[in-house]
């Protein structure tokens, strides 16, 4: 059975300036072992799709109109609070981007990953904390015992991080939910931190669903991926076939405008124009506006997902073209 | 963190010896002249009078006089009132525990009072109850305690008969339960707000997603992340308020007749009776300094981000 | 909403945290100061203050507009302690007489000049000295910074009400300016510390930087950068203080240290009623409320400013 499956989510907010379509219609799925990356920019919808997924949206004034999501074929949004509780943090956990904020300021790392086990498990105070080093050693945090009473202001940002991983395995889920989980990171620390992720997810053959919005991440760890724009999913393919023949001119975009060594000195691509306004989104094609390749059907209908083979789709009016080029 | 204690007292030395010589010098430059006043209506025989004053170290500059004053103070000697030849320290120890019987009893008020009423509106924020706590705290500033003293002394005493006007015997509580309240009043309504505050932005806090997303139950949530973090405004707040708290007695106890320091530093003022206002003035400067200091380790306590260096 | 505790209805609901990008930058041009008057034009709770203080500052320029009743001239043979009617709308026994036959609604109105004119007054004077002690502090830090600050930490070590009490037991004879005066001594650290802080902030940052690089002048970038960027904070202490120095003099006035006859005062009203209370308490309520109306007015107009100008509350 499919880990998750997400069928045709819907996510609205309301605010002062009206209703928010943040995600329309979302579909994705993660099988165990293995890896989803979701792709777009800030205000694409992805990170309030990975919320539902959790079930940490607030809501009011986020509401769910419509859709599944699908735990192990069982539909959690129709699930109570509590049995939803149970499911965080111990089956399906996450990963913030910002783990100093994150982690609560005025409580011990060592108190904090104890919890876990402690909620959830109903285990004793000492017994906890045997285990919170046991964790922070396995996610190679040096000197482990001596820190397990460090407040997270007393370590780097990498070892925060690191901390923060430790804490959503704690009780061996499932599914894991990486929300940016590098992008507050140096470029160093992040390949660190990335790789223990990775190997981590092997050794425990956990799904993992990795928001971001950093191509350059994705290419090494995710098997397929999930371009979003504007609240939809606009491409989905294997990670391969992706980053050989995009089948849409925004991940088109996105392709181009990593810096690349075999095209040194030439001018970065950027894609022209702004992410759009939520609130008024383009008709047509959300993406018309800064499309190299719109013509005028893309201003005023919306394009399907359209099946390119079986693992992949595009939501482009010329995906055949844009394949193509 | 002795380190940190020991400094900590170092700085409060230039402010406790700036705070009494502020008020030590008002009192010196007070109007007309005590010693003189004891004779009453009686020509005072001029001799006489500096005798007095020397024998008083009154003849002696200000400065002198404040020193003799400081080095007396750790002697535990308050000065003399002039009048009666009372020590100061007499008249406060009489009055004194009556205060802080009043304050103490203020001071749970606020703290259990506010802090809930301002967790449940944070909780709650923009909802009914929210609302409603907000005119309630706006009012509370609005009204000077002076007023709502003689509000509730019209209502609960004269309209009501539930309770004596008066406080007759000031270790009863439940006599001291309006004056109390008075004085609560405006320290509650603004521990409400800061609370409310404090637990609303925090509610929004990257922590608390964590917490909601480790599974917490929404008790742990509240109670262990999110109160923790919220009070540490409350705390700072609480720490000045102590001696917000013993001056603002003076409107109190004069109101329901409680005869403690606010009273009789407002008779000693009335009186131009210098000694006792700077020697109960002092009390409170001193009260102050403590209370500060502590709510600096407690802060430190709450919050392990500050650093002791 | 976050800091403030008076959120307006419309400005309730959040944006929501991820759809960041989905939130409609500011148009350019519009500065804080403009925004915050929008902010404040739909506040409710900033348009009843506004109507309470117009209301006031009419009361403080014609009082003549709501009562032709003398406030000191009473006639005790008529009117002692005499009944309010309170059909008799704006007549000189609206709210009745006091103790010694004058018109209550005479002397409510007739109080309003001294509340509102020490509130204003001192709030002005105490952010001016206030401010220029922690924009000097602020700005040149170092030893001068240290010697501002412990006099700062000094006046705060005295209680407000406890300081002001010994201020005007000096004076011989108490009046509206001593009163001021001996608000103005006490109550200049809280700005001073604001203003401190905010200076700082905004010493610290990018432009003032930019400017002192440019060779800009310490008198311009005192006055151009860092006055007009770190008032913020400043008024929104001084507007909420206000209504703090409103309830502080008619206590003091209560007391029997502050104003005193002939000059009128609510709290000096207050004082002269509470004898009377359990046989005529319209005495004491009335200008009880007045005084407490007052207050409520500049603390509702201080939250109002403060929701419009807390960057945190946007």
């Amino acid at each position: 059975m499919t880990l998750l499956e997400v069928r045709d989510l819907h996510v609205d907010f309301q605010t002062r300036d009206g209703v928010v379509k943040a995600v329309n219609g979302v579909n994705y799925s993660v099988e165990a072992g293995e890896t989803l990356a979701v792709l777009g920019e800030s205000g694409s919808g992805k990170s309030v799709t990975a919320q539902a997924v959790m079930g940490i949206l607030d809501m009011p004034p986020g509401r769910i109109p419509k859709g599944e999501i699908l735990f192990h074929g069982e539909n959690m949004l129709t699930m109570s609070k509590e049995e939803r509780r149970k499911i965080r943090g111990a089956r399906i956990a996450m990963i913030f981007q910002d783990a100093l904020s994150s982690l609560n300021p005025v409580l011990t790392v060592g108190y904090q990953l104890a919890e876990m086990f402690r909620v959830h498990q109903g285990l004793g105070r000492k017994e906890a904390k045997a285990r919170s080093i046991e964790l922070m050693e396995r996610v190679k945090i040096p000197a482990a015992k001596a820190r397990v009473n460090d407040y997270p202001h007393q370590f780097s940002g990498g070892m925060r991080q690191r901390i923060m991983i430790a804490m959503a395995l704690a009780l061996e889920p499932d599914l894991i939910i990486a929300d940016e989980p590098t992008t507050a990171l140096d470029v160093t620390v992040q390949a660190q931190v990335m790789a223990l992720l990775a190997d981590l997810q092997r050794e425990y053959n956990m799904g993992l669903i990795l928001i971001t919005h950093d191509l350059g991440v994705v290419a090494d760890v995710a098997d397929k991926i999930a371009v979003m724009y504007a609240g939809r999913i606009v491409e989905t393919a294997p990670v391969k076939e992706l980053y050989r023949a995009p089948a849409h001119p925004y991940t088109k975009g996105l392709l181009e405008s990593i810096p690349r060594l075999d095209r040194k000195g030439q001018e970065l691509y950027a894609i022209q124009g702004l992410p759009p306004n939520m609130a008024k989104v383009p008709e047509g094609c959300a993406f018309h506006p800064r499309c190299p390749a719109a013509r005028d059907i893309c201003r005023t209908e919306l394009p399907p997902l359209a099946e390119v083979d079986d693992a992949r789709g595009s939501a482009c009016h010329f995906w055949k073209e844009t394949i193509d080029a | 963190m002795g380190r940190y204690v020991a400094r900590r007292l170092l700085q409060m030395i230039p402010v406790f010896i700036g705070s009494t010589l502020l008020i030590f010098s008002m009192m010196y430059a007070l109007p007309g002249d005590p010693v003189a006043a004891l004779y009453g209506e009686k020509k005072p025989d001029p001799a006489q009078i500096a005798a007095i004053k020397h024998q008083l170290g009154m003849d002696l500059p200000l400065w002198h006089q404040y020193w003799n004053y400081l080095t007396g103070l750790f002697q535990g000697d308050f000065g003399t009132q002039i009048a009666t030849q009372r020590p100061v320290a007499e008249v406060i120890e009489q009055a004194f525990p009556v205060t802080i019987r009043l304050t103490l009893f203020a001071f749970v008020f606020t703290v259990v009072v506010g802090v809930l009423l301002g967790m449940v509106s944070g909780l709650f924020a923009d909802k009914a109850f929210d609302r409603i706590v907000l005119i309630f705290t706006l009012l509370l500033i609005s009204i000077p305690s002076f007023v709502l003293g003689y509000l509730f002394q019209y209502l609960f005493a004269f309209q009501l008969d539930w309770l004596t006007p008066t406080v007759q015997d000031s270790r009863d509580i439940g006599q001291l339960m309006l004056p109390a309240i008075v004085l609560a009043a405006l320290s509650l309504a603004y521990v409400t707000r800061l609370t409310r505050t404090s637990v609303a932005e925090n509610l929004r806090a990257d922590y608390i997603r964590t917490a909601i997303a480790k599974g917490l139950p929404r008790r742990r949530v509240v109670g262990v992340h999110l109160l923790r973090n919220s009070l540490i405004p409350v705390v700072t707040f609480l720490g000045t308020d102590i001696g917000a708290l013993m001056a603002g007695a003076v409107v109190t106890e004069g109101i329901f007749n409680v005869h403690g320091v606010g009273n009789t530093i407002f008779e000693a003022l009335n009186r131009r009776e210098g000694s006792t206002v700077v020697g109960i003035a002092t009390l409170i400067v001193i009260v102050y300094l403590v209370a500060s200091l502590l709510v600096d380790l407690l802060y430190a306590v709450l919050d392990p981000r500050i650093r002791y260096d | 909403m976050t800091e403030t505790l008076n959120v307006p209805a419309s400005a309730s609901t959040d944006p929501q945290p991820d759809p960041s990008g989905a939130d409609a930058k500011p148009a350019k041009g519009r500065s804080l100061w403009t925004d915050a008057w929008q902010d404040l034009r739909r506040n409710p709770m900033f348009v009843i203050s506004a109507v309470l203080i117009v209301l006031l500052l009419t009361m403080v320029a014609f009082p003549g507009w709501f009562t032709s009743a003398s406030p000191t001239v009473g006639d005790l043979t008529h009117h002692y302690q005499g009944e309010p009617r309170y059909t008799h709308f704006f007549g000189e026994d609206w709210f009745g007489y006091d103790t010694q036959g004058r018109s209550v609604w005479a002397r409510m109105v007739h109080g309003a000049r001294a509340s509102v004119l020490v509130g204003v007054l001192v709030t002005l004077s105490v952010t001016l000295v206030g401010g220029i002690v922690g924009l000097v502090a602020g700005y040149f830090g170092g030893w001068l910074d240290s010697v501002l600050s412990r006099i700062t930490d000094i006046f705060q070590g005295i209680p407000f009400l406890l300081g002001a009490m010994v201020v005007l037991t000096t004076f011989t004879k108490s009046n509206l300016w001593v009163v001021i005066a001996a608000l103005l001594f006490l109550g200049w650290t809280q700005i001073a510390r604001v203003a401190r802080g905010s200076v700082i902030t905004v010493k610290q940052s990018d432009y003032v930087h930019a400017a002192k690089s440019l060779g800009a002048s310490t008198v311009r970038i005192m006055f151009r950068h860092i006055v007009p960027n770190a008032l913020a904070p400043v008024v929104v202490v001084a507007t909420t203080a206000l209504g703090g120095y409103i309830a502080a003099e008619a206590t003091l006035s209560y007391l029997g240290i502050g104003l005193a006859a002939p000059a009128v005062s609510w709290g000096v009203d207050v004082s002269n009623g509470k004898d009377a209370l359990r046989t005529a308490p319209h005495i004491l309520i009335s200008p009880a409320v007045m005084v407490s109306l007052t207050v409520l007015a500049f603390i509702m107009l201080g939250d109002a400013v403060r929701n419009a100008l807390d960057p945190k509350s946007r």
